[in-house]
């Protein structure tokens, strides 16, 4: 375990010194890359950890704010959104975080996604998207591809996934981008310009799961499943320059959209000095 | 705006009382969504909460309402929602999130007829079991109801002030006709308020162990106040790490059921009015009080035209039996859950031998009927009135069961 790596390696300055090892990802899970992705991103802005709040939702991804040393907050299926936005409303100098699942973000949490975009509250949302519920063994989510063999669809997929990207593009989050497990530098700076972003931010995270998706689905391991991101993602750049057809079953990788918006706990502070300015009695 | 040290004389509607209540309690976070007949409440308070620094925000559903006020409370401010029947239900999975969690929030449910959209302009009482047992696992929950204006106020700042003593959600219960009735009240000085707030850990960091199980009550810390540490749904260790320990899952299990049960004595009131030796006893909440009062004061004057009959009788014939007015007690629920047993049970033996019956008259097919039979254990014969038709329960209908105990 960790070889070559010493514990002053970046990643354990962030962990939890009390909490029981081992953690519950699989072996060769994609979640643990991007969330020492994200933990380097956090480091190389040097984020006050005292201020930092991580929440997600349920699934397997969604256990990765236990494992980190802020103020962590682990929810219900779907509504981490929610549980945020009261956060950051309630105390806006806090930096808030959100870890989530395909099925967590776009299913079940599917409405409080698309509303959080619209809203534009200063939050960072990361989906783990690793194309299947990962936690409750292997059945269908709105990103599997048609066609893809779960738990849920022994005969095969026949409901059209959704973009995540697309979803949070169209309903106007301020910062979208896409990365993967593999590209993990160019995830790391994805999530690095997203934390900066003034207004609700998307990162989609392409994750792997073997043990629930790639197993079904004739990757020959979880490696195999890093290579097929390796072979199918295309940069933005080069996507524009792409004829459809060769897009079709293709990762579109990169910033997507960066759009400077009003924010939500601005614009509600401009409320407030308005409203104190009436006859009220301040406090 | 009256400052802090003056009374209020003012004209309000129930909803409104509730909103000025929170406001008052030291409440800086609303979330919610708009339904019927709660919806006063929001837009009081979208209007009051920036005047006063707090934050009114309108959610995309009832879930998200609940999980925004929890998220807020966690963040340091006392977050209040309110809703009605079809929200009610959908807020379960985040109510017990708070329970779990122990965190801190009142939720304000009005109640309308229900199941389903049901009737969302009138008035019920068919969530009463609901509010306890709503939410799946073993739990315990406080609820408040209130049987007019004033209590309204008085009861939201209660609320807040057992949700903050106890780490816990609080609902207070009120139904349409309470919440929309309108009243002259007279609302205290901000300055004579009892207002609880949450305790904060004074131990250092590195010590701090926030689900303690030496203490009934955790003493947590607020979001961004150094102290990190991880809340979760899933059940804990004191460190607030997932466990499937039995002795941890027990532990936590047990303590939050304790920390409430264990506190029955500061938490639970009833008012008893004229229950010494009753004839007759009636048990109502929230606005059936109104009904059963009107009920009894037509008693009352029964009585008293009987009395002047029958004095006038004896003077003509002295040899008359005599005869002296039936006494009618009125027991008017305040806390609803944990339900007053220790009140109620005393209130039965100290008049077992003497009176008649207990009439429970209420806006649902028995719901409180249920918890009385359970007290009673079978001491006083028991009958209730049931009025499930969206409409205020009928006085006349209470004057009836109560004077045909007495004939
Ligand atoms: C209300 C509710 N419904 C269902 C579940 C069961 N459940 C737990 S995790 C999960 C799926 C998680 O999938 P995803 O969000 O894609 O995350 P992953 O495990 O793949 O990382 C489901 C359905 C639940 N916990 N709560
Ligand atoms: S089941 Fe899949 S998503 Fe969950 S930990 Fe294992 S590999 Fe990761």
């Amino acid at each position: 375990m960790n070889k070559g790596r010493t514990p002053d390696h970046v990643v354990f300055k962030y962990l939890r010194k009390n909490k029981k090892f081992p953690h519950i990802f699989c072996q060769g899970c994609g979640h643990g890359i991007v969330l020492g992705a994200l933990i380097r991103a956090i480091d190389k802005l040097k984020l006050n950890i005292d201020n930092l709040v991580m929440v997600s939702g349920i699934g397997c991804s969604s256990r990765a704010p236990v494992y980190v040393d802020f103020n962590t907050l682990h929810t219900l299926h779907g509504r981490a959104l929610p549980f945020a936005t009261g956060i950051k409303l309630a105390n806006p100098d806090l930096k808030v975080i959100v870890i989530t699942g395909d099925g967590d973000a776009s299913a079940i949490g599917g409405n409080h996604f698309i509303h959080s975009c619209r809203r534009n509250i200063e939050i960072t949302c990361i989906v783990l998207n690793n194309n299947i519920y990962g936690m409750t063994g292997g059945q269908y989510s709105p990103t599997t591809p048609v066609g893809g063999s779960s738990a849920t669809a022994p005969f095969g997929n026949i409901e059209r996934p959704f973009d995540i990207c697309d979803l949070a593009v169209g309903a106007g989050a301020s910062f979208v981008a896409r990365g993967t497990a593999y590209h993990v530098t160019g995830l790391i700076g994805l999530i690095e310009q997203a934390l900066q972003k003034p207004g609700f931010s998307v990162v989609e995270a392409v994750s792997q799961c073997y043990t629930a998706y790639g197993r079904r689905n004739k990757f020959k391991s979880p490696s195999d499943m890093l290579r097929w991101q390796k072979e199918n993602s295309i940069d933005v750049r080069a996507w524009d320059k792409l004829p459809p057809e060769k897009r079709a079953g293709k990762i579109k990788t990169g910033i997507l959209a960066d759009h400077e918006y009003t924010e939500y706990t601005r614009e509600y502070q401009k409320i407030i000095e308005r409203a104190a300015g009436g006859d009220h009695e301040k406090e | 705006m009256p400052d802090k040290k003056s009374k209020r004389k003012l004209l309000l509607q129930g909803n409104e009382a509730c909103a000025m209540g929170a406001i008052d309690a030291g409440c800086r976070f609303f979330g919610g969504y708009p339904i019927t007949p709660s919806t006063e409440i929001a837009e009081l308070l979208s209007e009051e909460l920036p005047k006063v620094g707090g934050k009114f925000i309108q959610m995309e559903d009832e879930l998200g309402s609940i999980c925004a006020c929890i998220g807020a409370s966690i963040a340091g401010s006392k977050s209040l929602t309110a809703t009605s029947g079809p929200g009610f239900s959908l807020m379960q999975e985040g109510i017990g999130y708070g329970c779990l969690t122990e965190t801190p929030v009142v939720i304000v449910n009005v109640m309308r007829g229900g199941p389903s959209t049901g009737l969302p302009t009138c008035t019920a009482q068919g969530d009463m079991q609901q509010s306890r047992f709503g939410t799946h696992g073993d739990h315990e929950i406080i609820v408040l109801s209130a049987s007019n204006v004033k209590e309204c106020y008085d009861n939201t700042i209660k609320a807040f002030n057992f949700a903050e003593k106890y780490r816990t959600p609080v609902i207070l219960l009120l139904d349409e006709v309470v919440a929309h009735m309108r009243q002259n009240v007279e609302l205290p000085a901000r300055s004579e308020l009892v207002i609880i707030n949450r305790k904060k850990p004074e131990v250092h960091p590195d010590w701090y162990v926030p689900y303690d199980r030496d203490l009934q009550v955790p003493v947590l810390a607020d979001f961004g106040e150094g102290y990190r540490y991880n809340v979760t749904g899933l059940i804990h260790d004191d460190l607030g790490y997932p466990t499937n320990d039995t002795s941890e899952i027990e532990a936590l299990t047990s303590r939050i059921m304790r920390k409430i049960e264990d506190s029955t004595d500061d938490i639970c009131t009833a008012e008893l009015i004229d229950c010494e030796n009753p004839d007759v006893i009636v048990i109502a909440f929230g606005s059936v009080v109104l009904s059963a009062r009107e009920a009894i004061r037509k008693v009352h004057l029964k009585n008293t035209r009987q009395n002047q009959r029958i004095t006038k009788l004896k003077k003509l014939w002295p040899f008359k039996k005599d005869w002296r007015p039936a006494r009618i007690g009125l027991v008017k629920l305040e806390t609803i859950w944990p339900f007053p047993d220790k009140i109620l049970d005393q209130l039965i033996e100290s008049c077992r031998n003497t009176c008649k019956k207990i009439i429970v008259a209420e806006m649902s097919f028995g719901q409180v009927f249920r918890e009385i039979e359970r007290i009673n254990r079978g001491r006083l014969p028991l009958d209730g009135y049931f009025q499930v038709n969206g409409e205020l329960a009928y006085p006349e209908a209470i004057f009836k069961k109560i004077t045909g105990v007495l004939s």
